[in-house]
């Protein structure tokens, strides 16, 4: 019954974050609360498919998932004080999927994306524990070894046992700080889906998609931080042009795309978020840049691109966030607004002679301004720079129009 | 409660002001973390801390064997080596991150934050 499967699996994908949450409030213990929720699985595999899918599949799953963390622990008998306490508070009746579990996914955000932990265990605990992800697709994602990426997965969780991370929602004085570990956490996961820095698929759909439903997670818990909106705006409004991104293995770039061909829900829903901000005005780095990309959404046609705003949103951003790949992007607006000569005297000035953006910028640059030797050397170093199938096609295309 | 090693490491070699640019500033620093050592004491986190000479002092002692082997110097010759530490007993590494930042700032170094194993 492969539907009955697939509908399986997406209940399980979309309730693994909520179960193992729960079950690491209960029990203290990241691995318990992981073995208990696949044992869960297991027992849902063999049921579901003849009973049918329980009411409340996430209900089920916790209370399944609960009694079985409880057999684990008196049949292992490992009956330290706090697994005692964890069984002697166990009273069988079924727990609601909605009101205080919802805390504990964001508990379980926090002490993912702690800052004692190395920003790449964050990212794997993040996907492991909250995406329900494997080990094997998180080392697939960032093209690791799968070994590795265990290693790494159980490394982290000893340090949170050893060093006693705690499973809380920061206070408030430290929320904004911890929060942005968490948003750079979600930004990095869509990030590598957007533009894949390998050289297989050039954009990888199921990570902006699992990016996009952490997200969704994280601003339902936490619907007043402006910055949570902004990200999943930014995502919202990046990942509704998906579609239009790529023609015949070819990234199309934003001013060649088709843009009846952008997902004009998503569109509405990124800018609803935008206009949320707006009125909030507490900006912040992700907001602006999901404003940025709402400029781009609200043209008709690229001609119609509001370049000005565009630039006076970057200079926002680059007092937000002074970073020379900001000031880089903000030199391709400024090519719009004054022209490629000033854009280009801003690129050249800048430290990111390793990044491929920075070459393909200049020799974008440089072929409008008719120095085409020029803008053939630096099409040759924005290839090298990257691996992206399609990033490699389209550079190489401008390259070969160059003659 | 967990028991934590607050560790501080410096230049293995010292000039006269132990590892601060000046008499003024090594003396701000030793009442600084004075101040600091009386805050932990009274907030209940303080286990023990101290300062310690220089790794030229230290002495390796090998007792493996049927007669104890002596060596002079430190277990391992690196540029910078353990200057001083506390243990704390904290609830959670972030109470112990917390109190780290804020010795961090009193004795004027970076500050390794490390749990004791299975005390608590």
């Amino acid at each position: 019954m492969p539907d009955a499967m697939a509908a399986l699996e997406t209940a399980f994908r979309e309730e693994y974050g909520r179960v193992v949450a729960s079950l690491v409030r209960r029990f203290g213990d990241m691995d318990i609360a992981e073995d208990a929720a696949n044992d869960a699985l297991v027992v849902a595999l063999e049921r579901w498919p003849t009973s049918g899918m329980p009411p409340n599949p996430g209900g089920w799953l916790t209370t399944t998932a609960t009694n079985r963390a409880i057999d684990r622990i008196r049949r292992e008998g490992h009956r330290d004080a706090k697994h005692q306490a964890a069984l002697m508070m166990y009273d069988g009746t079924p727990r609601e999927p909605t009101g205080p579990v919802e805390d504990d996914r964001l508990r379980l955000i926090f002490t993912c994306c702690h800052p004692a932990l190395s920003p790449e265990a964050r990212l794997a605990l993040t996907l492991r524990l909250l995406g329900g992800l494997t080990v094997a697709e998180i080392a697939r994602a960032f093209l690791v070894p799968e070994s590795t990426m265990a290693q790494r997965i159980t490394r982290a969780k000893k340090k949170i046992a050893a060093a006693r991370v705690p499973y809380r929602v920061p206070e408030a004085a430290d929320l904004p700080a911890r929060l942005d570990a968490v948003l750079a956490v979600l930004y990095l996961v869509f990030n590598e889906g957007y533009l894949a820095t390998g050289d297989r698929d050039p954009i990888r759909a199921e990570l902006t998609g699992e990016a996009i439903r952490l997200t969704r997670i994280l601003h339902r818990l936490l619907p007043k931080e402006p910055e949570v909106a902004g990200l999943l705006g930014l995502q919202l409004l990046t990942e509704a042009r998906r579609r239009a991104r790529v023609r015949n293995g070819e990234l199309v770039p934003l001013g060649e795309q088709d843009r009846s061909d952008w997902d004009r829900a998503l569109v509405a829903e990124g800018r609803d978020l935008v206009r949320w901000c707006l009125a909030i005005n507490r900006p912040g780095r992700y907001q602006v840049l999901a404003a940025l990309n709402a400029v781009h959404t609200d043209a008709a046609r690229a001609q119609d691109t509001d370049w000005s705003q565009v630039v006076s949103l970057y200079d926002l951003l680059v007092r937000l966030d002074p970073s020379p790949i900001v000031a880089l992007n903000r030199a391709v607006a400024v090519a719009e607004l004054d022209g490629p000569d000033l854009a280009l005297a801003l690129v050249d000035g800048l430290p990111l002679t390793g990044y491929h953006a920075w070459h393909a910028t200049r020799a974008d640059l440089l072929r409008r301004l008719g120095r085409t030797a020029e803008a053939a050397l630096a099409y040759e170093a924005a290839i090298a720079a990257t691996a992206n199938t399609a990033e490699r096609a389209y550079l190489r295309r401008r390259r070969a129009d160059l003659a | 409660m967990t028991h934590y090693l607050l560790a501080v490491h410096g230049p293995a070699e010292r000039n006269e002001f132990g590892n601060y640019g000046s008499r003024q500033e090594m003396e701000e620093a030793f009442a600084a973390t004075g101040a600091f050592n009386d805050t932990l004491r009274a907030d209940g986190y303080w286990v023990f801390a101290g300062g310690l000479e220089p790794a030229s002092t230290a002495t390796v002692v090998d007792g493996q064997g049927e007669t104890p082997v002596v060596t002079d110097g430190p277990y391992l010759e690196t540029k910078e080596s353990l200057g001083g530490f506390w243990v704390i007993d904290a609830p959670d590494l972030d109470v112990a991150l917390k109190i780290a930042a804020e010795g961090s700032k009193a004795c004027r170094g970076k500050v390794e934050v490390r749990p004791f194993e299975g005390l608590g």
